[in-house]
C-alpha cells in the first residue's frame, strides 16, 4: 500500500514542478509549488520522517511560500499589461532541455546499473524524541552555527532591503 | 520495504534537474529563486530517503539545516529582488547585464 502512495505522490510531485517551472505567472507557479511540497511532505512522512514533514509544511509552504507571495504581490509582478515579457522563447529552453535531459538520462543509468540501491528502504519511524536527541547532542555546535546564520540573514536583509537614500548618504552601493 | 532507494534517488534526480532548468531557462529573478527552492527541495528528499535506507537519524538533521539555510537565503535574496526592483523597475534578469564602477 505506501508503494502505490509512493508512486502516486512522486508523480505529483514532478507534475506539479513541472507546471511550476512552466508557468507564466509567479502567483500560479508559488501555487503549484506549494502542491508539490505538500507532495514531498506526505514523501518524507512514508519515509519515516515525520518531524521533517510537519516542518516542510510549516516552514517551506507556509512560511518560505507566503514570502515569495508577499514579494510578488508587494512589487506587483503578477502580469497584467506587461504580461509577455516575463516569458521565455520556446527556443531558449531548448538548449538546457537538452543538457537537463542527457544529464538525467545518465543518473538514471547509472543508479539502474548500481545495485547497491536496489535494496528497499525499510519501513523505519524516527520518533521526535530520537530526532531532538541527535540534533542537540551531536549537532549542538551546528545547532549554534545555523541561529548565528540566520541572525545574519536577518541583519543582511535588513540592510539590503533599506531605502536608496540612506545608503546613499553612506556611500555604499 | 516500501521502494528500492534507487527510486527515491531517481525521483529526486528528476525534480533536480527540473528545478536546474527553471533556474537556467527562466528570465525572472522570482522563478530563478523558485528554481532554487525545487533543486533544494529535491536535495532534501534524497537525505530523508538514504537516512531511511540506513536507518540513521543525520540525514534528517541535514535536511533542518537545509531548510533552515534555504530560509536564509530566500530572505536575503527577496531582499535583493526589492532592491534591484526598486532600482531599475524590473525583475528580469536581462536588465542586469552591465556593470558600473
Amino acid at each position: 500500500m505506501a508503494t502505490i502512495v509512493f508512486y502516486i505522490l512522486g508523480a505529483i510531485a514532478i507534475v506539479a514542478t513541472l507546471l511550476s517551472i512552466t508557468r507564466n505567472n509567479p502567483v500560479h507557479a508559488v501555487i503549484y509549488l506549494v502542491n508539490s511540497l505538500f507532495a514531498l511532505a506526505l514523501l518524507f512522512y512514508l519515509l519515516g520522517a515525520p518531524l521533517v514533514a510537519a516542518w516542510e509544511v510549516i516552514i517551506y509552504a507556509g512560511a518560505i511560500m507566503v514570502l515569495f507571495l508577499f514579494i510578488i504581490m508587494m512589487l506587483e509582478l503578477a502580469p497584467g499589461k506587461k504580461a509577455d515579457r516575463f516569458g521565455p522563447g520556446w527556443a531558449q529552453w531548448l538548449p538546457i532541455l537538452l543538457l537537463a535531459v542527457a544529464l538525467g538520462a545518465c543518473t538514471l543509468l547509472l543508479t539502474g546499473l548500481d545495485s547497491a540501491g536496489a535494496e528497499g528502504v525499510p519501513r523505519w519511524y524516527a520518533t521526535p524524541r530520537d530526532f531532538g536527541y541527535t540534533l542537540f547532542k551531536e549537532y549542538a555546535l551546528a545547532v549554534e552555527i545555523v541561529s548565528f546564520q540566520l541572525l545574519f540573514a536577518a541583519v543582511g536583509a535588513f540592510y539590503v532591503g533599506k531605502p536608496e537614500r540612506k545608503k546613499r548618504a553612506r556611500g555604499g552601493v | 520495504m516500501i521502494v528500492p532507494l534507487g527510486h527515491v534517488l531517481i525521483l529526486s534526480t528528476i525534480l533536480f534537474f527540473l528545478g536546474l532548468v527553471c533556474v537556467l531557462a527562466r528570465r525572472n529573478l522570482i522563478m530563478i529563486l523558485i528554481g532554487v527552492e525545487i533543486m533544494l527541495n529535491a536535495v532534501g528528499l534524497a537525505l530523508v530517503g538514504a537516512s531511511s535506507f540506513w536507518q540513521q537519524l543525520d540525514g534528517q538533521v541535514f535536511v533542518i539545516f537545509l531548510m533552515a539555510m534555504t530560509s536564509a537565503e530566500v530572505s536575503i535574496s527577496l531582499a535583493m529582488v526589492v532592491y534591484l526592483q526598486r532600482r531599475k523597475g524590473t525583475v528580469d534578469v536581462r536588465a542586469f547585464d552591465e556593470m558600473r564602477g
